[in-house]
């Protein structure tokens, strides 16, 4: 049997401590294994951001017990095990777009002569090969994102985690990068988390969808995602994948406070 | 290029030209009137413009070089001293802003005194410092660069900190998300991100530390810098006013000299689209 991705067990976290404290999740059992998509959805403020944050080591489970790769995080994190893109593309303006990608590569002490390899075979792989030497203010949103998926993949990360990455695109540019995501993660067999308040999107991307209900933030119910695993734009037609945007809808729905019956 | 560069020549000399029929149409109208508030537009009070002009041209001393030369020498001694004085005041501004950044126990216990120090009337400083310096044996130039130093620092230490705190904190996770090291997110992501910060500080030390160098260049009784001689025509002032306002005049464009480095080095080091007032901006997301 392989160690899973991710293993969470009982994870809880508050924030603040006496009379301002906030229970943003309770009791998450989340396991994820090697190759899957995951994504987690829910209304806002029912802790999905904070599971992701707690998977990527940014924040500490209050309680539980949470291992990445059978490890603790910290320790994934110092291993980088993890790629991490944002809402806001968080690009460096000073550096070019070649010399944002090889960011976390001087960090990690690769080879100066490595650095550019990696670097520009990323950029091919998310279709900027032209555009190295421009500079981030120079780039489309859609194009920073890219930039930014690019840099979290370029040391090879087991798991990417990606906090509402297409929130901030238009729904064209939002269905191309949906396309470049999958076939990214079909060319590297990279594990994804991925939070999102789309219910096409979760369904569209995934192997399976976390739905999440709020105060406390915990999951309500998981929804495997039985499409086929090539997705192609015919998808977004198929009957099936209408089904299981219906499936997702209801499950949001019992999960709401005073919403289930 | 060029034609900036001769637009913001003609500007120049438009303001000039500007402040000069200001100045003579002030004179002009105020003596026609009778008028002699908020200022006496009689000659004693505002000489010509020519004449401030002329003074300059003229021998400071009877048979001595004109007093163009003697201030412009005057003008590279003060600033010499305000240059040392900006390199160590920026170097203990920039070295306080990354302790404070570093530590929020050490921001607290010395940002205080940082501020109050401040608050000092650097005429209450500057003679403690002369006297130190004198029994220390320090050259007395480098002393007044001390003086000059203490007026420089100031606005580095704050808009360091500013910067050095300027990254969004996605952007410090994703250093974290690397396990970058404190001092690998210092100089890849924070002090890159405090450049604009710290340049349009280092422009304001630029200019105060002339004045400190002015300032300071009194209590040291320092011969050859342009604190002494205007001290010297500002008591001369009834006799021969223009004397007053020539010094000053050169005083100002040495400040604006030093500024205007401080700015070339900014455009060298700061890419276009992060300077203050940019025309580029960044495209929406």
């Amino acid at each position: 049997m392989t160690v899973p991705v991710v293993d969470a067990r009982g994870v809880g976290k508050t924030f603040g401590t006496g009379a301002e404290q906030t229970e943003a999740l309770r009791g998450i059992d989340l396991q994820i294994g090697a190759g899957d998509f995951v994504s987690l959805i829910g209304p806002s403020g029912c802790g999905k951001s904070t599971l992701l944050r707690l998977i990527g080591d940014l924040v500490t489970p209050t309680t539980g017990s949470l291992a990445i790769n059978g490890k603790a995080p910290g320790q994934a994190r110092l291993d980088r095990d993890y790629g991490i893109v944002f809402q806001d593309a968080t690009l460096l303006d000073w550096r070019t777009v070649q010399k944002n990608v090889e960011l976390p590569l001087e960090i990690m002490d690769f080879s100066d002569a490595e650095r550019p390899v990696r670097a520009v075979e990323m950029l091919s792989l998310v279709q900027l090969a032209g555009f190295a030497d421009h500079y981030p203010w120079q780039l489309s949103g859609g194009m920073q994102q890219r930039v930014a998926i690019a840099r979290a993949l370029a040391f090879r990360p087991s798991l990417l985690l990606m906090d509402e990455p297409f929130g901030a695109l238009d729904e064209m540019t939002r269905e191309l990068m949906q396309q470049e995501v999958l076939r990214l993660w079909e060319e590297t067999n990279i594990s994804v988390v991925f939070v999102t308040h789309s219910i096409p999107e979760a369904v569209f991307l995934s192997t399976r969808v976390v739905v999440m209900s709020p105060r406390p933030g915990r999951i309500s119910e998981e929804i495997l995602i039985d499409l086929p695993r090539q997705r192609t734009q015919d998808t977004r037609e198929d009957v099936r994948y209408f089904q299981l945007i219906t499936e997702v809808r209801e499950a949001l729905r019992r999960g709401e406070p005073g919403g289930g019956s | 290029m060029n034609r900036r560069l001769a637009r913001s020549g003609i500007s120049i000399v438009a303001v000039i030209a500007a402040f000069i029929v200001l100045w003579e149409g002030y004179k002009l109208v105020w003596t026609a009137l009778g008028w002699e508030i908020p200022v006496s537009p009689d000659n004693r009070t505002m000489p010509h413009t020519w004449d401030i002009l002329l003074t300059l041209f003229r021998p400071a001393q009877r048979n001595g070089p004109p007093l163009i030369l003697v201030e412009a020498l005057a003008a590279l001694m003060t600033l010499r001293e305000a240059f040392v004085g900006f390199v160590v005041g920026g170097a203990i501004g920039f070295g306080l802003g990354v302790l404070f950044v570093r530590s929020r126990t050490s921001e607290r216990a010395f940002m205080p005194y940082v501020v109050a120090s401040q608050t000092v009337p650097i005429l209450a400083i500057a003679p403690m410092v002369v006297v130190w310096g004198g029994r220390l044996d320090i050259p007395q130039w480098l002393t007044i660069s001390i003086i000059a130093a203490y007026l420089t620092f100031f606005p580095v230490v704050i808009n360091t900190l500013r910067g050095l705190r300027s990254p969004q904190p996605t952007a410090m996770e994703l250093m974290r998300s690397y396990a970058s090291s404190p001092r690998e997110t210092l100089w890849k992501l924070q002090v890159p991100a405090a450049m604009p910060y710290i340049f349009t500080a280092l422009k304001v030390s630029a200019a105060a530390s002339v004045i400190g160098a002015i300032v300071g260049e009194l209590p040291a009784g320092f011969r050859g810098g342009l604190g002494r001689d205007l001290l010297q025509f500002s008591q001369q002032f009834t006799a021969a006013p223009e004397k007053l306002f020539a010094a000053v005049l050169i005083a100002g464009l040495a400040g604006m000299l030093f500024v205007g480095l401080v700015t070339l080095a900014e455009h060298r080091w700061v890419a276009a689209s992060r300077r203050q007032g940019s025309e580029i901006t960044r495209v929406p997301a």
